[in-house]
């Protein structure tokens, strides 16, 4: 009995940790901050399937817990860092284009859409884990928010990080996990996904001088 | 129900107004400690209230009665939550009016008896203030009752001994993703409301950035002495029971011994002079927000409160 209170605790906190995250991800406007925040939110993701693992006696589960711990509170968030240029108005993201304010209380609107949609797959199965899927539902959506509001070739980076954490928590709290290779797959995708962002940063960065994605959308001589 | 718990709700008064002082003294001798000042000692507020209230009563001209009732209303709307709210036993007599919705809405008798004093002086300043402390005001009011909806989730009830019974029978839900949330949501919302760092310095005269000393401008003597004891007693008896609705430790039961009274007293003596300490010292560190900053931690505090909701609503931890 307080066992099984105990992990549906844990997962309770990982899924609010998690949800929480994406919040202050929108919140902050420091590119630092922001990546930190992303490592965090790699953290509380990786404690889904490790609670769930160890609930369940799955090795497998907790060996993709590990894996994804590295990966996404470690290695991706390392290399995001990497990407933030050293000049000063380079480190803040620059206004974005829906207000903080307005942006946040989007946010308080996605998240309860996210718990009205997900309502049906709860009821096909109510059990602590489904329940928490509309935190993981609710970032995803927070995360397509993210990538259409900001301007920084890094908050979109950013975005798309969050949007692939969102899917993968979807996928552990519905169907306790995908099979290892597909999310091994999946992981090695976003890997290079973020390789090739970070790069293109670069590139950017040294040829335009800054990263303001709004400011390449017109050709100019 | 005992004449001991009478005795509760009558020293809870009390002690609301003894302390008042020096929980604020506190504050400024922790707060000029850590920036390498002597400070005042505990007991300047104290000392302060007593030359106000010696000093001659002067009425600015053209000011009507809502001028001279407003620190009146302040100050008994104040001492009516502590009267209420369980602080130091759970039965109080008055325990069933203890509703935290009705707390919320005494708060809000002092805020817009204290914004109507500062517009009937009719100085710039008196409105300037109003209309920012009515604007905080109106983007604190919802995150107050959202957060306050999340606690009465897991206790079923809005009565604040419920909640506070539930929590200390239950004391694994507080870290429930709802209870941590809605913590933080009221966290701000109260540094909002009594005028503390970020949200306003309690310190400034400087025209730009006041927004509490802004409206109480025009008041002098003891009807100054009066707002200023109110204030302190509002931000003691807030930061009392954010401690016991997260903190429910020590408070006494519905029907207290003359010994649990008296312990019950010290553990929330000692809660409220640790939040106190922490909030004092956490404000050495930071810098007071511009106003047009506000909004923006208001509505993320808003937020904070609707996930809490959400949260401890539809994750719902089975009750076990």
């Amino acid at each position: 009995m307080t066992q099984v209170t105990t992990y549906t605790g844990v997962l309770d906190l990982a899924a609010g940790a998690f949800l929480l995250t994406a919040v202050l991800i929108v919140w902050r406007r420091e590119l630092r901050a922001i990546v930190r925040l992303l490592a965090w939110q790699g953290v509380a993701l990786a404690a889904i399937p490790l609670s769930v693992g160890l609930n369940q006696g799955d090795a497998a589960l907790i060996a993709v817990a590990v894996v994804v711990l590295l990966l996404r509170a470690v290695v991706l968030p390392l290399l995001l860092a990497r990407a933030v240029g050293t000049e000063d108005h380079e480190r803040r993201e620059s206004t974005p284009l829906v207000n903080t304010t307005t942006s946040l209380l989007i946010t308080a609107a996605l998240t309860v859409l996210a718990y009205a949609v997900t309502r049906p797959i709860i009821a096909l199965d109510p059990s602590p884990a489904t329940r928490a899927v509309p935190a993981a539902f609710a970032v995803i959506l927070i995360a397509v928010f993210v990538m259409v509001s900001r301007r920084r070739a890094l908050s979109q980076a950013v975005g798309f990080m969050m949007l692939d954490n969102g899917i993968a928590a979807t996928a552990f709290l519905i169907t306790a996990g995908v099979p290892l290779i597909v999310e091994l797959g999946a992981s090695l995708d976003v890997l290079f996904a973020v390789l090739v962002l970070g790069l293109l940063t670069g590139h950017m960065r040294r040829t335009f001088g800054g990263t303001d994605l709004d400011q390449l959308r017109e050709l100019r001589d | 129900m005992s004449a001991l718990a009478v005795v509760a709700a009558a020293l809870q008064v009390v002690c609301v107004l003894a302390g008042a002082p020096l929980v604020v003294g506190g504050m400024r001798q922790v707060r000029a400690r850590l920036e390498g000042r002597a400070g005042g000692g505990f007991g300047q507020p104290w000392r302060d209230l007593r030359k106000q209230m010696r000093k001659q009563q002067i009425t600015p001209l053209g000011t009507t009665v809502v001028f001279a009732l407003a620190p009146a209303v302040l100050a008994g709307s104040t001492l009516l939550i502590a009267a209420i709210v369980p602080l130091i036993a759970l039965g109080s007599p008055l325990e069933s009016a203890a509703d935290l919705f009705g707390v919320v809405g005494l708060l809000f008798l002092g805020t817009v008896a204290l914004t109507l004093a500062g517009l009937d002086t009719g100085t710039a300043f008196g409105g300037m203030g109003s209309s920012r402390e009515i604007t905080i005001a109106a983007l604190v009011e919802p995150t107050i009752l959202l957060a306050v909806f999340a606690l009465s989730v897991p206790g079923e009830s809005a009565n604040l001994a419920a909640i506070v019974s539930a929590t200390a029978h239950n004391p694994g839900q507080l870290v429930s993703p709802g209870s941590l949330l809605a913590f933080v949501a009221l966290a701000i919302v109260i540094i909002a409301e009594t005028g503390r760092l970020p949200v306003d310095n309690p310190s400034t005269h400087l025209e730009l950035t006041m927004i509490h000393e802004a409206m109480i401008l025009e008041y002098a003597g003891p009807k100054l002495a009066m707002v200023e004891w109110a204030s302190g007693m509002r931000l003691t008896v807030l930061l009392a029971l954010v401690a016991n609705l997260f903190m429910p430790w020590g408070i006494a039961g519905a029907d207290p011994s003359l010994l649990a009274i008296l312990l019950g007293l010290a553990a929330i003596s000692l809660k409220v002079a640790l939040l106190a300490g922490f909030l004092a010292a956490g404000e050495v560190f930071i810098a007071k927000l511009r106003l047009f900053r506000v909004p923006e931690l208001l509505a993320g505090s808003f937020l904070l409160a609707l996930l809490a909701v959400t949260a401890s609503y539809f994750l719902g931890t089975p009750t076990s």
